[in-house]
């Protein structure tokens, strides 16, 4: 057997996280009761027309900008024509003779060390709606909740060569497109999506193999088994001379393990691609293009290496911390108020993810402000405010926007500067007790630790620690 | 002879009819055909908005042919309109026999403008941009247009000021600044030096020529010079016109499918019968034969041979209209080639209308604005409907 190299490029469809659909103001967010977020507009009832959702557009250049891509000054909206019920118009709004961006690359890390991988073109387009199947009355209903959800394609050249390189492309993709905004990018959900375009060719064959195009992978462990599946397929195909190989559109069956050939009808058609004349070229100007290239985020590897070496924080800390945006700008918001690197991180790392988690939150979901976090641990740091009390406020930091400060005293939650009060408790406590007080005498440190237990509840934590144990052990032996 | 699909109000202010590409909630919207024959929108137009906000009255529903396309509402499902002698009437302008005051309508393939002209009416087809076309029932996107027809250049005029406007629903609408060119107020070019279109006037018959002759002659008495020049590019209309109506039409009318509302077919087993049979069974032949064109024009082999090339003789109809109005105020062509169709000849050739419309398109595809009186029709560059309607207005003697 000759040996083969596997060459593939990836279409990936991204839903962008914007609040409304791309040329109407239905709501594009994922779920809701079936064709509640419709209206005349994206149900292509005649006489609507539509209005470009600017906010796509920005999130159009973003990626592109991520994506290191050129960004098309003037870029178009074209129609593509075909028929299927979940496609109301007919048509689907794309674009095709003048993309956002073009031109880009993407740099992936495999197991040879980084690989360069080229974008071929990102455009934006509408989505289609969902058809839903009843198989006890044996029809199909839609539902177009989804119809004009604005996506973008990426389209890369066919610079991959393995399951490994297309999971470490997708993983990389997700990464830059979450942390820009972009896209939420959950495959779960819909919000990524991924067509498999594979051919297979003798090592050094200059020439292509015959391609096929997989659809319907919705996880990234589906993919690699996908291309695994059909890349031996493919080398079958050619080893036997079967001829069995052509050019087709194939649907992927997780379950089963196998690729099918989707019927004919599915595929074929002239799209007949035209110019939009209801949407007029869009022209991006100086201004709006300094504006994204300004709104960038720093890449997550550039955050990583500066937490690391200029604030001081640990690798396994700095990765935890820049897996999401919203944690990166936590952590820089409450770093900047306290200055307090390694503590603001535990903060986030353990006491904020755990209640992300008891919440069933993702991490992207993280809305506590930043800079009152950051003057939370400053007032723990400074002894006004007892680390227990603090997680309390914390955990009201999640649903509201309070200031930490101002609801510490409201609640009485601000350790009390009262000397004479906390001796007052001391004292009380250490009368009350002689049998711990003997105990410790003769040498028990853990009676001690009960009679601070004691002090401590009955002052609610408002208490410098350090203040509490010296006075107790002088009460004490005094 | 149907002139009305549907009967609105009968009181209230100034009745105004309109065709049946035009949108309202109250009453049905068919478009002439059976595909949309009960179809209710949830919506209404703009131009319905703004007329009856400004106190007009909807008087009903005007037969147009099927989706506007033919030579003046032949193609109906609810039938042409024909007189006794078995010419063609138009539906819209029997109705401004009957106590109606202006009718407006969609113009996408030259129709009211033919029908202004036969009817000894007035019509002003706006520049493109100015009226919205939210609420109007899409066929040839690129450059169709409200229009108004009246008895008088002056009601023209008054309608066309509560029509015009800037509105966000539609992405191609111009700045209120630029529409605000149109209201009956507005400064205006008086009009001093007028193109005759040569090639264009040698196309029209006998009788066409002698309206296009009297107007000369009026031009000429008004002190107003006269130039004749060689119209070869903007003839180019004609076909770069028929290529895009047919293309945008074909994408347009995709969306009546069977599935969601209109028309179903009650024979099919399959997704694609529902489709096939549904369409074929409500559509008509000139939209049949407009839908072939239109999708071979986009396929993958004759795009760029004919769709591109089409946008790109636009790109020519256009400079060279340009160029003749940066002499001339208005260009005088005719709106048809007779004064009256037969619907014999239709039935000949059900294509007339697509000839017929070498007189319509320039305008349909520069976008810019043209004005029928007295049988002939004036062209003038973008926002000179003022300029256009005074001429008209003097033409026949208004408020004199």
């Amino acid at each position: 057997m000759k040996n083969y190299e596997t060459v593939i490029g990836l279409e990936v469809h991204v839903e962008l996280a914007t609040e409304s659909k791309i040329f109407c103001a239905c709501s594009a967010k994922f779920g809701g009761e079936q064709n509640d977020h419709v209206c005349p507009a994206c149900c292509g009832m005649p006489g609507m027309l539509p209005i470009v959702n600017r906010r796509v557009v920005d999130l159009g250049m973003t990626a592109g900008m991520m994506l290191n891509c050129r960004i098309n000054r003037v870029t178009t909206f074209d129609k593509k024509n075909y028929y299927y019920p979940d496609l109301p118009a007919s048509y689907q709004t794309t674009q095709w003779f003048a993309p956002v961006a073009v031109n880009g690359t993407v740099t992936i890390n495999t197991s040879n060390g980084p690989k360069d991988i080229r974008i071929k073109q990102i455009h934006m387009e509408e989505d289609a709606g969902k058809l839903v199947h009843d198989e006890w009355t044996d029809t199909s209903l839609v539902d177009y909740n989804r119809t004009s959800v604005p996506l973008i394609e990426i389209v890369s050249q066919p610079d991959l060569s393995s399951a490994e390189e297309v999971v470490a492309y997708l993983e990389r993709l997700r990464d830059l497109l979450r942390f820009s905004r972009v896209s939420e990018c959950r495959m779960e959900q819909g919000s990524m999506r991924c067509d498999v375009n594979l051919s297979v060719r003798p090592v050094g064959s200059k020439v292509l193999g015959v391609r096929t195009e997989m659809k319907n992978m919705n996880s990234l462990s589906a993919i690699a088994r996908a291309i695994e599946y059909e890349t031996a397929r493919h080398i079958d195909a050619i080893e036997s001379g079967s001829g069995e190989l052509v050019q087709e559109t194939r649907r992927w069956d997780d379950i089963k393990g196998k690729s099918y050939a989707m019927r004919s009808k599915e595929t074929a058609g002239d799209y007949r691609y035209f110019p939009d004349p209801n949407v007029m070229p869009i022209v991006i100007d100086d201004a709006w293009y300094d504006r994204i290239r300004d709104s960038l985020p720093e890449l997550p590897e550039c955050k990583k290496e500066r937490y690391v070496s200029q604030l001081g924080l640990s690798e396994y800390d700095a990765d935890q911390l820049v897996q999401s945006r919203a944690l990166c700008d936590c952590f820089e918001a409450a770093f900047a108020e306290c200055g307090m690197a390694k503590e603001v991180a535990n903060w986030l790392i353990s006491d904020c993810m755990n209640m992300l988690n008891r919440k069933q939150m993702t991490v992207d979901m993280l809305n506590i402000n930043g800079k009152a976090l950051g003057q939370l641990i400053g007032l723990v740091a400074e002894g006004k405010v007892g680390r227990g009390n603090a997680k309390k406020i914390l955990a009201v930091m999640f649903d509201e926007d309070v200031d930490p400060a101002a609801y510490a005293e409201e609640q009485g939650f601000m350790v009390s500067n009262d000397t004479g009060k906390i001796k007052d408790v001391v004292r009380a406590i250490v009368d009350a007790d002689p049998k711990s007080v003997a105990d410790y005498k003769s040498g028990k440190e853990k009676a001690l630790m009960a009679l601070f237990g004691k002090c401590m509840r009955e002052l609610k934590g408002n208490c410098d620690p350090q203040v509490l144990r010296a006075m107790l052990i002088e009460m004490i032996n005094g | 002879m149907r002139v009305y699909i549907n009967e609105g109000g009968r009181i209230g202010g100034k009745r105004i009819v309109l065709d049946d590409m035009i949108l309202t909630r109250e009453l049905p919207t068919t478009a002439g055909s059976r595909m949309l024959e009960t179809y209710v929108s949830l919506f209404e137009a703009e131009a319905v908005s703004r007329l009856t906000q400004a106190g007009c009255t909807v008087g009903g529903k005007v037969n147009v042919g099927e989706f506007g396309i033919d030579l003046m509402g032949e193609t109906s499902f609810f039938g042409a309109c024909v007189r006794e002698d078995g010419t063609l009437a138009s539906a819209a302008a029997e109705s401004l026999k009957d106590g109606v005051c202006a009718a407006v309508q969609l113009d996408v393939n030259g129709a009211p403008r033919r029908a202004a002209a036969q009817n000894d009416l007035v019509c002003v087809k706006p520049t493109y941009g100015t009226v919205s076309r939210y609420g109007t029932i899409p066929a040839a996107c690129s450059g169709e247009t409200v229009t108004v027809t009246a008895p008088s250049a002056a009601v023209c005029r008054e309608i066309l000021s509560v029509l015009t406007g800037h509105d966000d629903k539609d992405g191609t609408s111009l700045s209120e600044e630029q529409c605000s060119l149109l209201k009956q107020d507005a400064q205006r070019r008086p009009v001093r030096k007028v193109a005759v279109a040569a090639g264009l006037t040698a196309a029209a018959d006998d009788q066409v020529r002698a309206d296009l002759a009297a107007f000369r002659t009026f031009l000429e008495e008004r002190g107003v010079e006269v130039v004749e020049i060689d119209d070869q590019l903007i003839r180019a209309s004609n076909t770069a016109w028929n290529v895009l109506m047919s293309a945008e039409l074909c994408n347009n009318v995709s969306r009546y499918d069977g599935v969601k509302y209109g028309y179903r077919s009650s024979s099919y087993t399959t997704i694609e019968e529902l489709y096939t049979n549904s369409r074929t069974e409500a559509f008509g032949e000139l939209l049949k034969s407009a839908i072939l064109f239109g999708s071979d024009v986009l396929s993958t082999d004759n795009y760029m041979k004919m769709y591109d090339k089409a946008l790109r003789v636009r790109r020519v109809i256009v400079e060279a209209l340009n160029s003749v109005f940066a002499e001339c105020d208005a260009l005088l062509l005719p709106a048809c080639s007779a004064k009256r169709y037969t619907l014999a000849a239709v039935q000949e050739n059900p294509y007339l209308a697509f000839e017929e419309n070498a007189f319509t398109a320039p305008a349909s595809v520069s976008g810019m604005p043209a004005v029928v009186v007295g049988g002939i029709q004036l062209m003038g560059p973008a926002f000179s409907e003022n300029s256009l309607l005074d001429l008209a207005q003097a033409y026949r003697k208004e408020g004199q």
